[in-house]
């Protein structure tokens, strides 16, 4: 299964596992990862599972689609160029490792 | 426009499917509106797929085959209609929607236009406005001490804010609620409800027809910015007074039933208000717990376009297929303590507000007012007491509440 690490705001990690399959949003609400809001349950649809993904892991994830991209420049927190939707982020044995950094708010 | 439907005695001249559990329960009855948790936790037991006697159709009530139907809108489509009526065998009783009780992929181009509308920035938008116009509300409400929580607030506050934002003119504004109400009561079966609210509903619908229309839309409002991509070639000049019709069809009797329903939590459950009184920022998950809890839209119907098996079933091509949204998001198997309103709740997946490609398109705003109107009320109110008569309001497709008595008390 794959491991991914998710770093808050404050530098601490929290690292847990994936299931095959899962995105990395469901991986993270239920383990229940603070941080992670998910209001629209993975749909694409809320830009409240935004996350800064480690520059290491970003050329590795699959490619962002319109919905997403435009959902991301209505994100709460600052939208940079490693900037995704943690819902988007499906986990597979490749991804095993993956840092995915947390903003300071989802809303 | 008028009706054409099928009769109750024309109902059943398929033959029932074997194998499937078969109910006598119709969930379009005042009994039901009464007190759907018995049964749906009935219809839930019964198996994951049911058969519906009442009114030929087929039944999901748990949240796995909720969610599947709902992720699947190739095999459960919603062109046909997304009520009991079949749009291949019946004709709508108005134009058909052109996002709502449409497929891909001419849904997909109709849904991006409104996604835009309604998107994360336009909310940014309104916010500051919204979040004033709720603790105003709040505090004429303080003065007043007692108020009906449904009139009073749950329906004033909405009307307050979402009319201005979509740029309609004043006049007229009495006909969004019926005309609302009459949606949604079509979605159900032929039944009196349904009859009654299509019979009354000239007025509003002109009304209705005619805010659609570009000159009568205000500059920068949400109906202006449908036509404005007309202009932009994302949609026809023809498209967009049909998409301004759902924004107006589902964007304000939805979140007046969400903050009733949430109205209704907080002061049934005072725990929970001192909870959140003590953490305002907890006012957007309270909202949408209050969403899963009571469901304000309870039911939607796919219509099969192949034949499919699902759980173990084999439900044949051309068939209705009703979800409970409000079973679903109280299955013991998806939540802990199902029957427990918590504000501080996981809430992510619930489908108080469906999923998938037709997931509600303004969840934000909804979402948006209900943050605010919570926040104000954790902010400024103490208590809050139920001081009459609980009255439900009955709806093909609504939950909610006809009349909430209560009394607050400043913090």
């Amino acid at each position: 299964m794959p491991s991914i690490t998710f770093v808050h705001p404050d530098g601490r990690a929290q690292r847990i596992d994936g299931g095959d399959g899962e995105s990395a949003m469901q991986a993270a609400t239920r383990h229940d990862v603070n941080g992670i809001l998910a209001e629209c349950g993975g749909n694409a649809m809320c830009a409240t599972c935004h996350v800064y993904v480690d520059e290491d892991w970003l050329a590795r994830l699959p490619a962002m689609g319109d919905d997403e991209d435009a959902l991301l420049d209505g994100a709460a927190a600052e939208r940079r160029a490693n900037s995704r939707l943690s819902c988007q982020i499906k986990l597979a044995a490749d991804l095993d490792g993956l840092v995915l950094n947390l903003p300071d708010r989802q809303l | 426009m008028s009706a054409t439907s099928r009769t109750d005695s024309e109902t059943p001249e398929r033959s029932a499917p074997a194998g499937v559990p078969h109910l006598d329960v119709d969930p379009f009855s005042t009994e039901f509106f009464e007190d759907p948790h018995r049964i749906h936790d009935v219809l839930r037991e019964a198996g994951p797929v049911v058969w519906l006697e009442k009114w030929g159709v087929y039944g999901v009530a748990r949240y796995a085959e909720v969610h599947a139907v709902l992720n699947d809108p190739l095999t459960f489509c919603s062109s046909r209609g997304v009520g009991l009526s079949d749009f291949a065998k019946e004709k709508p009783w108005r134009p058909q929607s052109i996002i709502l009780e449409a497929d891909p992929p001419a849904h997909t181009r109709t849904r991006a236009v409104l996604s835009n509308v309604l998107s994360p920035t336009a909310m940014k938008g309104v916010r500051e406005h919204f979040t004033a116009m709720a603790a105003a509300k709040v505090d004429e409400l303080l003065a007043r001490g007692s108020f009906d929580a449904v009139a009073d607030l749950a329906e004033a506050y909405p009307l307050s804010v979402f009319p201005d934002a979509m740029g309609l003119k004043q006049e007229g504004r009495e006909n969004l609620l019926p005309y609302a109400s009459l949606v949604f009561n079509a979605f159900g079966p032929p039944n009196q409800l349904r009859q009654e609210a299509i019979e009354r509903s000239a007025p509003h619908q002109a009304y209705v027809a005619a805010q659609c229309q570009r000159e009568n839309l205000a500059p920068g409002g949400f109906g202006a910015c449908i036509h404005a991509r007309a202009d932009a070639g994302d949609i026809s000049a023809e498209e967009a007074p049909l998409l301004v019709r759902s924004l107006l069809s589902a964007g304000l009797d939805t979140t007046v039933n969400g903050i009733g329903a949430a109205m209704y939590c907080l002061a049934r459950f005072p725990d929970q208000l001192a909870r959140l009184r003590s953490d305002p920022t907890l006012a957007r998950n309270a909202f949408e717990e209050a969403i899963r809890f009571e469901s304000p839209v309870q039911t939607f119907f796919r219509t099969t376009t192949r034949e499919v098996e699902l759980a173990g079933h084999r439900i044949g091509e051309g068939e209705k297929v009703l979800m409970f949204l409000g079973a679903a998001n109280r299955d013991p198997r998806r939540w802990e303590n199902p029957d427990r309103y918590d504000v501080t709740r996981r809430t992510s997946g619930h489908v108080g507000f469906g999923s998938g490609i037709h997931m509600c398109v303004g969840q934000l705003l909804a979402r948006l007012e209900g943050e605010v109107m919570l926040a104000a009320i954790a902010r400024k109110v103490a208590s809050i007491e139920i001081s009459g008569p609980v009255k439900r309001r009955y709806n093909n497709t609504l939950r909610g509440l006809e009349s909430l008595p209560i009394a607050i008390s400043p913090a």
